[in-house]
């Protein structure tokens, strides 16, 4: 019982002009936002200017932003006829529900309530529901709500409540603007000048101005030729009409003051008529093509300043190139916009991107936006996950960092690597953020939380905190050295907690580490630490003996040495803490084969180590002072920071009790 | 002279009737000046001799109004058809916008036809206009006459209109193919405005 909609009606088809644009805007933030903008949308016009067809765009657009939108569109009189045929049938309550619960509702022809007193009060109690329900309601009339007659006062205020908006009749530039695409769109094809002739008549309805088009194109079908402009006004009556006309309609711009008196003889009249159609083409041709690109532009949101500008000039220079320059500018914003768009959505929001004009201040923006957007931070190469020795006391903790790489934001999300300092925590981070940087399109943002911090710090003072997160959003991966150093800095962790619930949503990988479970830590908001621990921890425990060794004979191959078996078995032997201490302890025996220009044997390690190096060596080496062998890395459990031997002991303290 | 000011809006076309002597150019004119309202026309400027021949020159404006928002005005002349008027001719001739050729039909006319036409283009060439490059149209005037002292307009064509020219056949003392003559003559004009304007 209701019309479908006409699925020519949309608003691609709808040609947009100053006349229409107010109408076309609400038709489309309506069909957008349903029951939200405009509650009721109210559109009138006279008759043939559009207002089925935007009513019916609405429901399109409407449909096509939410296909699940129950949409129904009917003219008033079919809502009476189907009002009246449910109340015989005893279903009004049927009926009422049904049309409550229709999403965007779409009435035409709403004139037609005069003297319908039962349906201005349904249709007042249906507005009312579905005001209420948050659905959208889009009426159209051929006049304002307070002009229909006989209209109940309550329903003219709730009709003029939302949005009243009108239609008015197309101009010149419009006219011809219409007339060229109805012509596209059936395919027919006209004489330069034909079209501009018929949309000289000065003929303010569109429907009237579908029909002459209508009669050219059957015309031009019947007769198998093509006609010129003179044929079209002859064929449409509009010569005798312009020069009958008294002294110019003042609608349209083109043919204002151009009919001559009434007393004008035929031929004079006729031979005026063509010389305006000529004069048109020829002088104005560039103007209609000007407003043609204006309308265009302008209906897409783009500002035209340039273009109006030319209309204003007098002198058409180059027109066409102009046009061409503007389109082509337009052209390179919508690339920058969608370009911007993807690296920091709130940025492609701006002006600069809907103005030719500004088309330097936009490459700036977005040359600004894709450094500010240039790639997080990225993993060390000094780390490759190959180098890393794996053994018992780490094993856990790489086998949890392979399953991440197989399956990045899937499996384990977020990983937690826990171990003291010097276990190969930011080895294995970096290791992750390497090996996850070799896949496609990945961004892997790779740092240490102090420098996490220190960004947003300069991203606060620089006013940039919007790109700094569109930066951290768009990473694939998220890997934070050292998560306890956030400790304190409410910002950081607030911020950190909403990258980690974004990138956790969308999948992707997030690996920290810290140096002891996340509960444990101190000053960390138990937000951020359950989430740490929601993922999997793993530890990284003292290093083994395997992990020792293969630790050693990589840097002792990196040292060029041939590794000798008995060093590294002596060095993998001594109890080492952390990964670290080992290595100061290697690079210190080889500090002193150096010095020595020796060779790396156990034997020396055991010299330099144990504090009975040789004595020339100690001044080489450059770690010990007054004798007494200090590590500038190890603990002070280490056995060579400890003197042994204390030669004549007893007399010293014999010397200080005295 | 500038056909098109777009500083003032207005569009000037200055239309000469050129052609031999008694071929009707100036009845072109008083036929024109006829159908065209009191207001839009200025006053008919006619300096002939007694015998109504011109001795100077025609020269009727029109004022067409407000065309795009051009103020458009036609200014039409007629030259002297006499042989020895050609310096008026000539004078009449420079800055032309158009010219209209108006033939005389009767067959014992043809030479004269021919000579004036020749006479046009040396005239023209004069002013360093190129009789091709010229909008010109060709009028074939009293094709009223008994049939029997005219030629038809194909062979007037065939004689006179080697450039294949629009031609227009015409009765211009009683109008029929004088306001033809006139749309023909202004379209070429114009058009070829239009193509000065895209330039």
């Amino acid at each position: 019982m209701t019309s479908a909609l006409n699925s020519k009606y949309s608003f691609d088809t709808f040609v947009v002009g100053a006349a229409n644009r107010l109408a076309v805007t609400a038709g489309r933030t309506v069909a957008e936002n349903p029951g939200s903008a405009y509650n009721p949308l109210f559109i009138y016009s006279g008759s043939g200017l559009g207002k089925t067809h935007l009513l019916m765009a609405v429901g399109h657009a409407a449909k096509k932003v939410a296909p699940a939108l129950n949409i129904e569109y009917l003219t008033l009189d079919e809502y009476v006829e189907a009002f009246h045929a449910a109340i015989a049938a005893g279903q009004g309550d049927a009926f009422r529900r049904r049309f409550q619960n229709v999403d965007v509702l779409l009435v035409d022809d709403v004139q037609f309530l005069t003297n319908r007193k039962e349906m201005q009060s349904e249709l007042l109690r249906l507005t009312e529901a579905l005001q209420v329900g948050g659905h959208q309601i889009v009426l159209t009339s051929d006049r304002p709500p307070p002009e229909i007659a006989d209209l109940d006062e309550r329903l003219i205020s709730r009709l003029s409540g939302g949005l009243v908006v009108d239609i008015g009749a197309p101009d010149y530039e419009t006219r011809v603007a219409i007339l060229r695409r109805k012509a596209d769109e059936r395919g027919a094809k006209f004489e330069p000048g034909v079209l501009e002739t018929v949309a000289g008549a000065e003929s303010g309805n569109v429907r009237e101005l579908m029909g002459a088009l209508n009669r050219l194109v059957a015309f031009q079908a019947v007769n198998d030729r093509s006609i010129n402009a003179e044929t079209a006004k002859q064929l449409l009556g509009i010569g005798a009409e312009a020069a009958s006309a008294p002294g110019g309609g003042g609608k349209g711009t083109a043919r204002e003051g151009a009919a001559p008196g009434p007393r004008a003889g035929d031929e004079f009249g006729d031979f005026l008529a063509d010389v305006t159609v000529t004069v048109g083409k020829a002088v104005e041709a560039w103007r209609a093509r000007v407003g043609e690109a204006v309308l265009r532009w302008e209906g897409e949101g783009y500002r035209t300043r340039r273009l109006e500008a030319l209309l204003e000039r007098d002198t058409p220079a180059a027109v066409d190139a102009v046009i061409a320059a503007f389109t082509q500018d337009v052209e390179r914003l919508k690339e920058l916009e969608a370009e911007v768009a993807e690296l920091d959505p709130q940025a492609a929001g701006q002006s600069v991107f809907r103005d030719p004009e500004r088309l330097r201040e936009a490459e700036e923006v977005a040359a600004k936006v894709r450094d500010g957007a240039a790639p997080p931070p990225a993993p060390s190469a000094a780390f490759p996950l190959a180098a890393y020795a794996v053994g018992p006391s780490n094993e856990v903790a790489v086998s949890a960092a392979r399953a991440v790489l197989k399956q990045p934001g899937k499996k384990y999300n977020p990983l937690v690597l826990v171990g003291k300092s010097g276990l190969g925590k930011t080895h294995l981070l970096n290791a992750i953020g390497l090996e996850l940087a070799r896949g496609k399109r990945a961004v892997v943002a790779c740092l240490s939380t102090q420098a996490f911090v220190d960004e947003l710090i300069a991203a606060i003072d620089g006013d940039r905190v919007d790109w700094w997160r569109a930066r951290y959003r768009r990473a694939t991966a998220l890997l934070l050295d050292d998560i306890h150093l956030i400790a304190g800095k409410e910002r950081t962790q607030e911020e950190l907690f909403n990258l980690f619930n974004l990138l956790q949503d969308k999948e992707r990988q997030l690996v920290f580490t810290a140096p002891a479970q996340p509960h444990t830590l101190p000053g960390l908001e138990e937000r951020i630490a359950s989430r740490l621990a929601g993922g999997l921890v793993a530890e990284l425990k003292e290093p083994d003996r395997e992990v020792k060794r293969a630790v050693l004979e990589r840097m002792l191959s990196q040292h060029g040495a041939s590794p000798d078996p008995a060093l590294a078995d002596y060095l993998a032997d001594r109890p080492a803490d952390s990964v670290r201490g080992l290595v100061g302890e290697l690079q210190r025996v080889v500090g002193a084969a150096a010095a020595q220009d020796g060779p790396l044997t156990a034997g020396l390690a055991r010299e330099v180590l144990e504090g009975q190096a040789p004595r020339d060596s100690r001044r080489s080496a450059g770690f010990r002072t007054s004798g007494i062998v200090v590590s500038s890395l190890g603990g002070i459990k280490s056995r060579e920071k400890m003197v042994w031997d204390w030669s004549d002991v007893a007399d010293r303290v014999i010397e200080e009790f005295r | 002279m500038s056909l098109v000011n777009f500083t003032t809006r207005e569009i000037t076309c200055k239309i000469v009737y050129y052609g031999p002597g008694r071929s009707g150019k100036t009845s072109n004119l008083h036929y024109v000046y006829g159908r065209v309202p009191d207001s839009r026309r200025g006053r008919m400027v006619s300096l002939a001799t007694q015998t109504d021949r011109t001795l100077f020159f025609d020269f009727l404006p029109i004022d067409l109004g407000q065309i795009s928002g051009f103020s458009t005005r036609f200014q039409l002349y007629t030259v002297p058809g006499q042989v020895y008027y050609n310096a008026t001719r000539r004078l009449v001739l420079q800055g032309a916008d158009g010219v209209v050729f108006v033939g005389d039909s009767q067959a014992r006319q043809l030479d004269e036809n021919v000579e004036s036409l020749q006479n046009l283009q040396s005239n023209l060439l004069e002013h360093g206009v190129d009789i091709r490059t010229i909008p010109l149209v060709l009028q074939y005037n009293k094709q009223d006459l008994p049939r029997e002292l005219i030629l038809s307009p194909a062979d007037l064509d065939d004689a006179l209109n080697f450039r294949s020219l629009p031609s227009f056949s015409a009765d211009a003392l009683h109008g029929k193919g004088v306001f033809e003559t006139l749309k023909g003559i202004s379209e070429l004009v114009l058009k070829k405005l239009a193509a000065g304007t895209a330039a």
